[in-house]
């Protein structure tokens, strides 16, 4: 994707923004200004700019090879599990698996990248819940 | 006088146990920072900020947290770059021209000592500058009405990324995402809601924090993720640090240098969106112009390494004038203090100096004790420092991910949040890739809400007038220095990102 198809991208993101601030329901007692103005103006100048990406581009960005792509959309999966099972599975086992796959990802063996998830979300969990009292996610099991 | 009885009573703010304490914890915590490659003072703060949201510190306490953490990080900065000849976040590119030279002679420790006495010469005439100026820049700031607030906020966006940034285009389009995700949930003045696609998660708006800590800490994990094999082979080599000290021939030497860059800096951090990185830029290529006579600049020379340094950590105290007396950031890490205070229902401005004087003056008493803390840290400990640069992202990375699900998890418990804090890491990402500011985004979602209420406010006062907006002789300033700071850097910031890339190069 070069910086062309992003300014089309943000071009469409930008009518639509203000297509759905104009569906605004205004309330009977408004200001002079109202709640659309304001977006409409952000609206404009993401417009202006948008066109500005499409007619000069700068550069070609350079873009990860698939494998890599594919390896950011993986972890991204992880990350929205790990968001998902926060409030059931509960911290400490969640964190660890989390943990694991991360530093797994960015090259260290699995061995150690289950030895540091240990650590990890062990120290996380005793620094944050014992010694700071900052509530963490409980899960079913209360850990 | 009046401003020493202040000073006093911030530090009987600043020296309770529990400040104390986090101050040192601040200090430590942003040197390392500062030092990893890839993380720099607004990461630090971005992902501490919800922390200490979450542990309910006061207002006072908080900033004391992560004022030491901004101002260790302009420390840490220059541990990797004159080491590994990598700056270890932006400001602190400058540093590696002359630093790594110095390594490169076996003279890494007197490099980091000289960079260590001159970052502190820096932040202390910053922090002394912030004392005097602040309160004069409030007594400007109590002629605004809301429509000078509203120019003022649009200078800040206007003058972004400073002088060296020439495509204004991409700014303004980072900036347009920021506030336009600031408009998003119930309109503050008339109760409707407003871009909220009918879901419920979105009627209290997104917290800038989401977008803070997925920007800023978030979208680095997406980067290592890409690079990491480029970045395990360079980490290979190892640190010698030999002599600490210095001749005092050599301290002697730069005590001019510092003294011209600090001053340097200092203005360049208190104009609108300069920040440090502006501000080691100019102290370096001033002193090297006085004082390159014998053409050892770019060879591992002393002053070479002092100026950036002082530039650039006396830049780091002087964006603190505008962000407390005008509450308008001019850099990243500013925006993210910012945004702290207004999670605490504090708005910085004239108010805050009336109402809060123990959060001005107590964070301005930690500053000089962290100064003192840093120096400590920087010079004898500095070895510490050189280890942790050798922690590989395997480890680094999984460890912000958690401390940023942490942060942020604490602050609402909802899992919704996590996946917004996703999304905008992966958002950051394809900018980042793109070359798109992330600085302008974070400070649309920051001040958005507050750039339209004054808009609002102004208009209701004139009743729909919009002229009223360039009415007063003091918003015709402001507008016309908006004007100049987003023109000036079309004509010149070629030439200076021109100026960078031939100093890189030579290196």
């Amino acid at each position: 994707m070069n910086e062309r198809i992003f300014g089309i991208f943000s071009l469409i993101i930008a009518c639509s923004y203000i297509y759905v601030a104009s569906l605004t329901q205004l309330s009977f007692i408004s200001d002079p200004v109202g709640p659309k103005i304001f977006p409409y103006m952000i609206g404009f100048f993401f417009i202006i700019s948008s066109i500005f990406l499409i007619i000069k581009p700068e550069l070609n960005p350079k873009w990860p090879s698939l494998y890599r792509f594919l390896e950011i959309v993986f972890i991204t999966i992880v990350l929205i599990v790990y968001a998902y099972s926060l409030p059931t599975v509960g911290f400490v086992i969640s964190t660890l698996i989390a943990t694991f796959i991360l530093s797994w990802r960015l090259g260290a063996k699995i061995l150690e990248a289950l030895i540091f998830g240990l650590v990890v979300s062990f120290t996380i969990y005793f620094l944050f819940h014992n010694v700071l009292g900052l509530s963490l996610a409980e899960g079913i099991w209360g850990f | 006088m009046e401003t020493f009885s202040f000073l006093l009573d911030g530090f009987s703010v600043a020296f309770t146990l529990q400040n104390i304490t986090l101050a040192l914890i601040g200090c430590f915590l942003g040197t390392v920072f500062g030092a990893l490659p890839g993380l720099g003072p607004a990461n630090g703060v971005a992902i501490l900020i919800p922390i200490s949201f979450s542990l309910g510190l006061d207002a006072a306490s908080s900033m004391i947290l992560l004022a030491s953490v901004y101002y260790g990080a302009m420390y840490g900065g220059r541990i990797s770059s004159i080491l590994i000849n990598i700056p270890g976040d932006e400001p602190a590119l400058m540093t590696t021209l002359d630093g790594y030279p110095m390594t490169l002679k076996g003279r890494a420790g007197e490099a980091l000592t000289l960079t260590g006495i001159s970052s502190f010469f820096g932040a202390m005439v910053a922090t002394v500058g912030l004392m005097f100026l602040a309160p004069q820049l409030v007594k400007i700031a109590l002629l605004f009405g809301p429509a000078e607030y509203f120019a003022l906020f649009v200078m800040a966006f206007a003058t972004l990324g400073g002088v060296s940034s020439n495509n204004k285009a991409k700014t303004i389009l980072a900036s347009a995402i920021g506030l336009g995700v600031s408009t998003i949930g119930v309109d503050g003045q008339t109760g409707v809601p407003r871009l909220s696609f009918g879901n419920v998660h979105f009627y209290d708006g997104i917290d800038f924090l989401i977008v803070i800590v997925g920007m800023f800490a978030v979208s680095e994990i997406f980067i290592f993720i890409e690079n990491k094999k480029i970045d395990n082979d360079k980490d290979k080599k190892s640190i010698i640090i030999n002599k600490i000290l210095p001749k005092l021939s050599i301290i002697i030497k730069i005590i001019p240098t510092m003294f011209r860059s600090s001053l340097l800096g200092f203005f360049a951090g208190v104009l609108p969106g300069a920040g440090a990185s502006l501000g080691s830029f100019i102290a370096y290529t001033i002193e090297k112009r006085i004082s390159n006579k014998d053409d050892t600049f770019g060879k591992g020379d002393e002053r070479g390494v002092a100026a950036p340094e002082a530039g650039n950590n006396s830049a780091a105290g002087g964006a603190l004038v505008p962000m407390l007396s005008l509450g308008v950031p001019g850099s990243g890490t500013t925006a993210v203090l910012l945004a702290m205070l207004m999670t605490m229902n504090i708005t910085p401005g004239p108010l805050l100096f009336k109402n809060n004087p123990d959060v001005v003056w107590g964070l301005i008493a930690a500053l000089f004790f962290a100064n003192f803390v840093l120096l400590i840290l920087n010079i004898p400990m500095v070895r510490m420092f050189t280890k942790i640069l050798l922690l590989p992202p395997k480890y680094l990375m999984p460890i912000v991910a958690m401390i940023s699900f942490v942060g942020i998890y604490g602050i609402s418990g909802s899992s919704f949040d996590l996946l917004l804090m996703i999304f905008f890491g992966l958002l950051g990402w394809v900018l980042r890739k793109l070359n798109i500011p992330l600085v302008p985004v974070i400070m649309g979602s920051i001040l958005g809400n507050l750039m339209e209420t004054n808009l609002r406010r102004a208009m209701t006062i004139s009743d729909g007038d919009w002229s009223y907006l360039f009415q007063s002789n003091v918003s015709i300033v402001i507008w016309m220095i908006t004007l100049l700071g987003f023109v000036l850097p079309l004509i010149f910031g070629k030439k200076i990102k021109d100026q960078i890339n031939k100093l890189k190069s030579k290196s």
